[in-house]
């Protein structure tokens, strides 16, 4: 409860996490915000059903909150004139504003329970942080988005806030690294999804590094650091100690 | 959204962004051509001639021993992908009409292009237009070209708009040269460039409107240009598929005895992941491609058989440093730089 995680991916995709804590966080009975901002919704429910999730029942039931970026773009870009009192999550984007009020507003209006709500604690996914970056958001708005949205979720809600950002070695994306750095000092756990050093593999995918910020809460305690290496299936990831994947053994 | 990065001379990016065109001629789809360098009426003059089944089946008696039919189907799955198709499933067994075979020493004739309803955006024709959406800090150049995209989704139907059009059909979409200094942008040749985001926030609305919309769009850009390497980390990032074809016209490779049977290599920076957790990765990821006087052909990058026992140490060397980088070369999966030893 009110912890912060980042995901982080290198040289691979990273995204099969965010589809594993989408699905986990709805299997767990919470109330999902998804700001997703790089794939169609329709992408997300086909992958979840394989999850053994449906998307589009957690929408109708109110458990899921669904933004997706693409669309909201396209609305703002070619739709007519936006109303006053509904304001699009992405105004960042027109260029009236420079900063991410707009979809914090949105996160928080979602996320504070309703009346009848009997959903388990709040959680805020996004996928992905570096898109922000993309579309001309500066670094500081980004981080004073994420700030806002940590207070309001993790502190007052008591929820958990799930980011996915990309980060490269030697990225020449300063702007990108900056906000990178940023959320993994202030992240209670970093899941960091890695393609290996020695290149390409069929049968393992990548490495994933999982850290467990135990220094952010108390002083004198130190991260834990595990390392495991994956395999992702079409409807599965399988994880396995280093140097001992099945094609191994 | 496919994004290739154009070889120096873009000579060989031409002929890839052609072969979208044509296909989508040949399969009946829609095509909207967008150029600020070459008129696409030009363009489509020029298109590859396809070859029918059995003209091509002779020719390839020819050439039996080099290149195996498998790797066409190999080739065919990566350079072609389509978005929001029904799924078409190619069995790697049997011959089936995914993708075509074309003739680059022919013109395709002026009846198969007037076949299929195509649209162009010639940027310098356009310039007298304004804009009707929200440019949003947008160059002008790719905020009409997106204008004139959309406008053409929603009146053809692409994006299911009209319910009683029964037949629906693919849009391709083919983009010429974006992020040159022609469009407006200096994004690719300048260390600092006056508007970093412009690019960007063009693919991004693209992808929007490519996802809601039955069509597939292929991108080339002057990366060879680029002095700065952030935006081409951005630009991948909002791609689905990131393809680099690297020449070797004028470079170093040209005399190298590794790479004397092609022309070229070519980099797949990142595959397709939609709809699924997993991806579709080939075994190889070194490949190379040739113009021979009638095909371009994409194939797996053989090494020559190192049959001399007198082959001095100098080029024996050179010869591993440059597997070294073949095999380190790509993937969504992993990219590897330094630690593979031969």
């Amino acid at each position: 409860q009110g912890k912060f995680t980042l995901l982080r991916d290198t040289r691979t995709d990273g995204s099969f996490l965010v589809h594993h804590f989408l699905s986990f966080y709805l299997r767990a009975g919470c109330k999902v915000c998804f700001v997703a901002l790089l794939q169609s919704f329709s992408h997300y429910n086909i992958v979840a059903q394989k999850l053994g999730v449906s998307l589009a029942a957690a929408k109708e039931r109110g458990q899921l909150v669904f933004l997706e970026g693409l669309k909201s773009c396209l609305d703002l870009v070619f739709g007519e004139e936006e109303q006053p009192g509904q304001p699009s999550p992405l105004q960042f984007l027109s260029g009236s504003t420079s900063d991410l009020r707009a979809l914090f507003d949105f996160v928080r209006v979602s996320l504070t329970p309703a009346d009848g709500d009997s959903w388990k604690g709040p959680v805020l996914l996004v996928d992905d942080l570096s898109v922000l970056l993309s579309l001309g958001a500066a670094p500081v708005a980004v981080l004073d988005f994420i700030h806002y949205c940590r207070v309001s979720v993790c502190c007052q809600l008591k929820g958990n806030v799930v980011v996915l950002v990309h980060s490269n070695e030697d990225s020449e994306d300063e702007e990108n690294e900056l906000v990178v750095n940023s959320l993994c000092h202030h992240s209670d756990l970093i899941l960091w999804a890695e393609g290996l050093a020695t290149g390409f593999c069929k049968d393992v995918h990548g490495q994933i590094k999982i850290i467990k910020r135990l220094s952010l809460r108390q002083a004198a305690e130190q991260d834990l650091v595990q390392i495991y290496q994956y395999k992702i299936q079409d409807r599965n990831v399988t994880f396995f100690a280093r140097g001992l994947s099945a094609a191994v053994l | 959204l496919v994004f290739t990065e154009e070889d120096k001379y873009g000579l060989y990016s031409n002929l890839l962004f052609k072969y979208f065109l044509a296909e989508g001629v040949v399969c009946g789809h829609d095509l909207f051509v967008a150029s600020a360098k070459e008129h696409p009426d030009n363009i489509l003059k020029e298109l590859p001639a396809p070859l029918l089944d059995d003209t091509y089946r002779k020719e390839l008696g020819d050439e039996a021993a080099a290149v195996k039919s498998e790797d066409f189907q190999d080739s065919m799955k990566i350079a072609w992908r389509y978005q929001n198709l029904p799924k078409v499933e190619a069995s790697p067994t049997t011959y089936t009409k995914f993708g075509h075979y074309y003739d680059v020493s022919k013109k395709m004739s002026p009846e198969l292009c007037q076949s299929i309803k195509w649209h162009s955006f010639y940027l310098h024709e356009e310039l007298s237009f304004e804009p009707k959406m929200k440019t949003c800090n947008m160059n002008s150049g790719y905020a009409r070209l997106l204008q004139s995209i959309q406008r053409i989704i929603s009146q053809e139907g692409f994006d299911g708009s009209d319910p009683q059009k029964k037949q629906r059909n693919v849009l391709r979409i083919g983009i010429q040269s974006l992020g040159s200094i022609l469009w407006g942008d200096d994004v690719f040749c300048s260390d600092t460039p006056e508007d970093t985001h412009s690019l960007t926030k063009f693919l991004y609305v693209l992808r929007g409107l490519l996802r809601k919309s039955l069509s597939a769009c292929i991108i080339t850009v002057p990366a060879h240009l680029i002095q700065n390497k952030a935006i081409m980390e951005r630009v991948t990032n909002l791609s689905d598929m990131v393809v680099g074809l690297e020449s070797f016209i004028g470079s170093e490779r040209e005399t190298n005895p590794l790479y004397k049977d092609y022309h070229g290599l070519v980099h797949v920076h990142q595959i397709p992941r939609l709809n699924s957790l997993i991806c579709d990765v080939s075994d190889t990821k070194d490949l190379a491609f040739r113009l021979k006087r009638k095909l371009f052909t994409i194939e797996r990058l053989h090494l020559p058989p190192d049959l001399s026992d007198t082959v001095s140490r100098a080029s024996k060397q050179d010869l591993a440093g440059s597997a070294k980088l073949l095999s380190s070369g790509c993937g969504a999966m992993a990219i590897g730089k330094k630690h593979l030893d031969f």
